[in-house]
This record gives structure tokens, sequence and C-alpha cells, in this order.
């Protein structure tokens, strides 16, 4: 309240999820972002708050993690959604539908649908297809956008939420289905597929005779073999392309349209939020709709009154009160402990996990913060709640911290970008692996800044 | 002990680190030790600080007094110690077909007209497969290349590698391009790279952080590289952060130390231990910031215990709280080094 942070916060808009998601013109909202910053947890805690808010929401998810998945009921991979169950609107109106994405399955169905049997049989089992299909850069992406046609096309939905591909750069699920493409496209497969149509015209003589060369050194490198069933696969998917890069644009023009929302998720570290301003910048440059910036796993404190400065001052005067000594509880540097003390052994029952044993005798344990420097029995009752303030305190430096860092990125990304809606997602301290994790997820996303939401629950705790 | 490192994890968990602070701990027990990295991104350049790496094995460390090793290069072939140093290679996989091309054929020129037709990218693209096998092919190159004295070249090489869900595939993918090119030098070649990788020559750790997600990806990538017959090596647990409090001391503090806490910031200058007061007023919200800790914590020992399950030797790393600078990494080694040989 009093920082200048908030003041200087106050400049971004604030992004109203809720009215994002009540509004009957939204019918797709995209999800994307850096790796691992929440995009998953973001389109599925949308999902259950869209549906509790009565809207028939589909959301397509990639990779989720097991647990999530299977607390969905969708860690079966059929490629169809399927009904989330416990997730319900007022009066019966709203209702979740989740899939998880399966790609090679997802290309293979487009191989079905556009190509004559035989010819389909021929792709799916040629070896180039199978490796193209599962690990080509880029396949991912193009099939994600593929199901996201397919699903708008049902039209039982009258919400799409859609994840979007673990990659390093969120630019990414713009740019792959390009790629593909452009490399279904490319100059090399048409000379693999016709040598001869290229050499018909005058002048290229002498390029068909290095082609054939090549082609004649392709397949001492190669192998015969190799050789000709990549020249059987592109020539069976031949027909095929034109399909792809029609759907390809199609789908393109969908993300394009005004019923679209995408909402950039970024955690509040500098490489997300770089991710996140490159990918801000890229939607203008496509003329396509963003909604805001979901700033996820933002820390906060009830406390924030305190800085740390004062807090680890206050701690260091406990902790000569308590007079432990103790060195782990003060967060100071210990530079040389590691090797000597710094590593205890776990003591068993503590944690119930031992160490790797036989196989590694020189495998260190989990480095344990031991309370039994000063037996808790030989303590006054003073000195041991100075030590226990102590360490309430220098948690709560760290926090400070963590939140003066997280402000200056979020500080920087907002100068950058000052006209982008924000809303943020307080961290909560473990993983979010079920339908009312997600409920508190989608709690958090709307119930205003990360602080504020500290402070509402420290206060709730209270009472 | 393995001579190449291979090291993978979840995304972003640290494997470029961990694979610098694992060559420079190589180093410093004297090896000389080539890191490369095979994703074209310029890691290891961003790591050591220090502009874009070209094609090319370069100098980029000096192991810091290398346990009495000389630091000038003399001993190179005069059987002495040598000094423990890290070399660089950033692999183009472009190039290194080019290179291979070169190698087998004598290209040349047609080389370069290849490459303008795009037969390089659509070779790269279309078979990953070629890709991975010039890539792991590199680096096998390195571990085995010797000197004229029949000596390896390098002690160690490490490798910054693909993540966790792509390794398994990375590394086996020469088993499966002798399957597809079943003669010729691709063959012969991607067999005999198979052959370092299926030797205990090799170790591939992991890195993981104690979350949940990137421990189940080590957990199911350990599963994967077994059933592949490839050699796992350890388990480095990446940015761990020491506890303040104990899950048990949250709770005593939470129940009913409650007077005794706002005795004691009152005493520390935090305002009145009263009802109301200043320091009393803290305690929830500290309390609060407390329980979200000792719940990490126990979440954490949860995640450390699946991991010890694996009876892999582990090694830790603690999170720089100023993230990791070129003396971060110094550190890093050699806090990897105390943890006993890797
Ligand atoms: N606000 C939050 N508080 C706590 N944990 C969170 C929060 N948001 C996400 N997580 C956790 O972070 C991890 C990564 O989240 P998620 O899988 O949604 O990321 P992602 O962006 O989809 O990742 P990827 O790029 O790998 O697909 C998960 O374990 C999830 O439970
Ligand atoms: N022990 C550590 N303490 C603090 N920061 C760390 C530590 N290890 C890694 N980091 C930081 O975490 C980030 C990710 O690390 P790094 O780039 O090594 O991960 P990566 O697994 O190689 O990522 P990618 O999957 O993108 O290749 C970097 O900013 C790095 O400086
Ligand atoms: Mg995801
Ligand atoms: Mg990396």
């Amino acid at each position: 309240m009093t920082s200048e942070h908030t003041t200087l916060d106050a400049s971004a808009p604030h992004l109203d999820v809720d009215t994002l998601l009540d509004d009957p013109q939204t019918r797709i909202i995209v999800c994307c972002g850096a790796g691992g910053v929440g995009k998953t947890t973001t389109a599925a805690a949308l999902g259950v708050r869209a549906a509790e808010r009565g809207r028939r929401a589909v959301v397509l998810t990639i990779d989720p993690a097991r647990r999530l998945a299977q607390s969905m009921g969708i860690s079966e991979l059929d490629n169809v959604p399927r009904q989330v169950k416990d997730v319900r609107g007022p009066d019966g109106r709203g209702e979740l539908y989740a899939m998880m994405l399966d790609m090679k399955r997802t290309f293979d169905e487009i191989v079905e649908a556009h190509a004559d049997k035989e010819r389909a049989r021929a792709i799916l089992e040629n070896p180039f297809y199978q490796s193209l299909s599962a690990g080509f850069a880029g396949t991912q992406e193009y099939m994600a956008m593929e199901k996201l046609g397919q699903l708008r096309s049902r039209d039982e939905w009258d919400l799409i939420i859609v994840d979007t591909p673990p990659s390093r750069s969120a630019l990414d699920f713009l740019d792959a289905p390009k790629r593909l493409g452009s490399f279904l496209d490319g100059k090399f497969i048409r000379v693999l597929m016709a040598p001869a149509k290229v050499g018909g015209r005058a002048g290229m003589k002498f390029l068909n005779v290095g082609m054939s060369m090549m082609t004649g050194t392709l397949s001492k490198l190669m192998g015969g073999q190799l050789l000709k069933d990549v020249q059987t696969f592109v020539a069976a998917m031949d027909t095929m392309f034109g399909g792809f890069r029609t759907r390809a644009d199609a789908t393109y023009r969908l993300l394009q349209a005004p019923g679209t929302a995408f909402l950039v998720v970024a955690a509040p570290e500098r490489d997300a939020l770089r991710e996140a301003a490159y990918f801000v910048e890229r939607l203008a440059a496509e003329q396509m709709p963003l909604a805001g910036l979901v700033l996820n796993r933002v820390h906060g404190s009830g406390a924030d009154q305190l800085s740390a400065e004062r807090a680890l001052a206050a701690a260091e005067a406990l902790t000569d009160l308590a007079g432990t000594g103790n060195s782990g509880s003060a967060g100071e540097e210990d530079t040389e402990n590691l090797g000597d003390g710094g590593i205890v052994d776990l003591e068993d029952g503590k944690t119930g996990s031992r160490t790797a044993d036989a196989s590694s005798p020189a495998a260190p344990a989990l480095q344990q913060h031991d309370p039994s420097v000063t037996p808790e029995s030989k303590q006054s009752p003073e000195a041991r709640s100075a030590r226990l303030a102590a360490g309430l305190l220098t948690l709560h430096a760290e926090r400070m911290q963590v939140l003066a860092r997280e402000r200056r990125t979020r500080d920087r990304f907002t100068a950058l970008h000052p006209e982008v809606p924000v809303a943020e997602i307080a961290a909560l301290p473990g993983d979010v692996h079920d339908v009312s994790g997600l409920r508190e997820i989608g709690d958090r996303l709307t119930s205003g800044h990360a602080d504020e939401a500290y402070k509402k629950k420290a206060g709730n705790d209270a009472s | 002990m393995s001579r190449l490192h291979v090291v993978s994890g979840k995304g972003g968990t640290g494997k470029t680190t961990v694979a610098a602070a694992l060559a420079l701990a190589l180093a410093t027990e004297g090896q000389r030790t080539l890191l490369v990295e095979v994703e074209g991104r310029q890691g290891i350049a961003q790591v050591f600080e220090t502009e874009a790496l070209p094609y090319e094995e370069r100098k980029i460390a000096v192991a810091p007094d290398s346990a009495g090793a000389s630091r000038s290069d003399s001993s190179r072939g005069g059987g002495g110690r040598r000094a423990g140093e890290v070399y660089a290679l950033a692999i183009d996989a472009e190039r290194a077909l080019l290179d291979y091309l070169q190698m087998f054929y004598k290209l040349g020129g047609a080389g370069r007209a290849l490459k303008k037709l795009g037969a390089i990218d659509f070779a790269t693209t279309i078979a990953p497969g070629l890709r991975d096998v010039l890539l792991t092919g590199k680096a096998c190159e390195a571990v085995r290349r010797k000197d004229k004295h029949g000596r390896f070249v390098y002690d160690a090489v490490v490798m910054d590698a693909p993540p966790t869900g792509r390794i398994t595939r990375f590394l086996n993918v020469n088993d499966e391009v002798a399957g597809l090119a079943k003669i010729g030098p691709i063959h012969n070649q991607a067999q005999a790279v198979m052959r370092v990788l299926k030797s205990p020559e090799t170790a591939v750790h992991l890195v993981t952080l104690l979350e949940e997600m990137p421990v189940q990806e080590t957990v199911d990538g350990v599963a994967e590289l077994r059933a592949a017959g490839l050699p796992v090596g350890g388990v480095v647990i990446n940015m761990v952060r020491p506890p303040v409090l104990d899950p048990d001391e949250v709770d005593l503090a939470a129940n009913g130390a409650r007077a005794g806490i706002a005795t004691a910031l009152s005493s520390a200058g935090l305002g009145g231990a009263r009802r109301g007061g200043r320091a009393e007023r803290l305690i929830d919200p500290l309390l609060e910031q407390a329980r979200e800790h000792a719940e990490r914590v126990a979440l954490e020992r949860a995640e450390h215990t699946e991991i010890t399950g694996l009876g892999l030797p582990t090694y830790e790393l603690e999170q720089l709280p100023e993230g990791v600078d070129l003396a971060g990494l110094y550190r890093l080694a050699r806090d990897l080094r105390t943890q006993g040989p890797i």
C-alpha cells in the first residue's frame, strides 16, 4: 500500500478475467507463454471457472502433469474431449469437457481423412512418416492448431480454451506451423519427387545433372532403400500438402478473429517476461487479439510493511539473544561448510528417505537445518521463542527479497507495454493437481493482486 | 570411470549450468575436458560470459588451481600431469553434416549446392535422427580422439544434452538410423557411436529440482534410459534451498508459542507485543508464510525420497540467491567436486 512499487504498478490496467469468461463473444482463449510458466494450469483453471460460471467449455491440454490429467479424468489418450465430473455451472448450465492432445493420432486422422485408403496406408506405414509424426519439431504446434480447428467446427462448445505445447519460446506456437508449411513447400522436396520436372526447362539442364549426381550421392550415403522410402513418402504426401497449408491458413485466420483472446502467461522472471514481451509484439504484428498478461506464481506478503533489511536485522538480534549460534537459521553466507559439517545425514524417520546407500558411498543427503544443535529440552522458553521468531523473520526477509525482484521484473514489462492488462496468480506453496486446486487458481487469478490475496488469507486464517 | 558425461533434465532445471560446472569440476581434477552443446543456443557462451562460440574447439577456462597441476601447459607431450582445462564446442548440425560429407565424399561444391537446395535443411528436418546422429557422432568422435602418442586428447567430454523428454530417443537414434540405412557409411558410423554410448564409458546424468514435474520426468527418464540399455549416471538436484524452519518448528510456532514470539519480536524492536500492537499484528502474516514454507519443505522431502528411491548417486547444488554468474559457476563446480566423483 505504501510502497512506490504499488503506485508504479497501478499504471498497468487490470485484466478482468471473469468479464472475459462471461462474455458470450469470447469463443476461443489461447494460453501461450515460455516453458513451464503455467500455461496448462492456467488453461485448465480457466476451463473450470468458465464452466462454473455457466459456459459450455472445452479445454485442449497439451502434456498436462500426470496427476492433473488423472484427476480431470483425461489420462486416457483417445483424442476426444471427455466431460469433467464435479464441474457444473449454476442451474446445471455450465459444463467442462477436457482432452489431452495426442499429436500422432491427430496427424494420422488428417492423413486418413485426406487420402484414399491405400495411399493413407502407404503413408502411415512409411518410416519417415512415423518419424515426422512423432518427432518433427513443430508437429505438436501444428497439431494443436489442427485440433483447435476441429473442435471449433464441431460447434458443440461455446468456449474453447487452448493450451500450447511446451517450448522454449512462446513464439513457436505461431511459427512452427508455418515452418512445417514451408518445409513441405521446400525446393528439395520437389527435387526428390520429380527431378525431371525441373530439368525440362531450358537453362536448367546443368542443374539437372547436378541433381542426379546428388540423388546418387544421397543414395550412396543413406543407402538406396532409405532414399526410396523418402521418395515414396514425399510422393504419397504430395496430394495432401495443399490441404495442410489451406488448413493451417484457416486456423491462422481463426486466431485473428475477434472472438479469440490470447492470454500470455508468464512467471515473474526475467526470461519469461522477456518472452512475453516478444509475444505481445508479435501478436500485434499478426493482428491477433491479446486479452492480457497472466502473471503466474507471484509472491506476496501480508506483512509487506516490514522490510527485508529490518526483518534481517531483527532476526540477527534475536539469534544472538537466543544464544544458539545456530548457523542454519539466519541465512548467512555459509561458504565453507558444504564439505564438512553442512551436509547432515538424514535421520531415520525424519523424512522417511534414505540415501542411495551401497551404490553411492559419497552421495550426500538432503541438506538439512539441524535443530538439534541446541536441544529443545535444554532451551529456555525465551530462547526458544527468540529462535522461532528469528526463523519467521528470516523467512520474511527472503519473501520480501523475492517480492522486490518480482516487482522489478514486472515493472520492466509494464514500462515496455503499459497498454497490456495484467492479472496475477499468487503462488501456491505446492503443485496443482486436482479440480479444487484449479478452482483455487481461478480464485487467485480473479482476486486482484497477489499482495491482497495474501493479506486476505492471513486475515482469514487468524479468525 | 566415465569419459562421456551426458547431462539431461527437464527444461530449465539447469542442464547447461550443471554441464558447465561439471566440466569445470573435472578440469579441477586435472582433466582436459571438452564441453559440447548440441542445441545451437550458445548456452555455454552465456554461462562462461564469453562471446558466441564458433564451430571449433576452443579453450574457455583453466581450472582454478587444479591440485598441483602445472598451468603452463608444457606437459602436453611429456607424459607429466596435464593442467586441467575446459574446451568448448557448439556443435552445429549443418556444419557437422557438411564436414561429414566432405570427410567421406570430398563433395566440395556439391555440398554447397546441396545446402542451397535446402537438402541439409531437409535432411535434418525430415529425419531428425540424422541430425542427432551427427551431433552424437561428433561428441563420440571427440571422446575417442587420440593424439600422436596414442593418448586421449580429452580426458572427459561433457555434453549439454537435450531435455529428458527427448534424451533416450536422441541417444538411441543411432540404433534407429542403423536400422533405416541398412548399409553404407551412415550405418557403420551409427553403430560405432552406439557402441560408445552404451558402454560404461558413458554416463547420462539427470538434473532435477525438488518439484513434482521435474522429479516425475527424472523417474520416467531413468526408466526409459535403463530400458534402452543406456548407462545412467547420477541425479543432480539443483537449486536446493536449505530449510529455514523445520515443519515441526512451524507447528510449534503456530500452536502455543504466539505470546512468546510476540514478546521476542517486540524485544527486537518491532513494536508492541500486546494484542493489537505492531509486533503482535506481524504474527499472523509471518505464520502464514511459515506454513507455506513448511508445506514446501514437506513436499521437497517427499520428492527427495522419490529420487533416492532410484538408487542412483545423487548430488546437490544450492540455489545461488543472485543467480549464476561466473563466480557462481566456479562455486557450483567446487560444490559438485566435494560430493565425490561423478
Ligand atoms: N500458481 C501456481 N502455484 C503453484 N504451482 C503452480 C502454479 N501454477 C503452476 N504451478 C505448477 O507449476 C508446474 C508447471 O505448470 P504447467 O504445467 O501449467 O506449466 P506449462 O507452462 O504448461 O509448462 P510446459 O511449458 O512444460 O507445458 C506444475 O507442476 C504446476 O502444478
Ligand atoms: N544452482 C542455481 N542457483 C541459481 N540459479 C540457477 C542455478 N542453476 C541454474 N540456475 C539458473 O536457472 C536458469 C536455467 O538454467 P539453465 O539455463 O542452466 O537450464 P537448462 O536446463 O539448460 O535450460 P534449457 O532447458 O532452457 O536449456 C538460468 O538462469 C540459470 O542461471
Ligand atoms: Mg503445459
Ligand atoms: Mg540449456
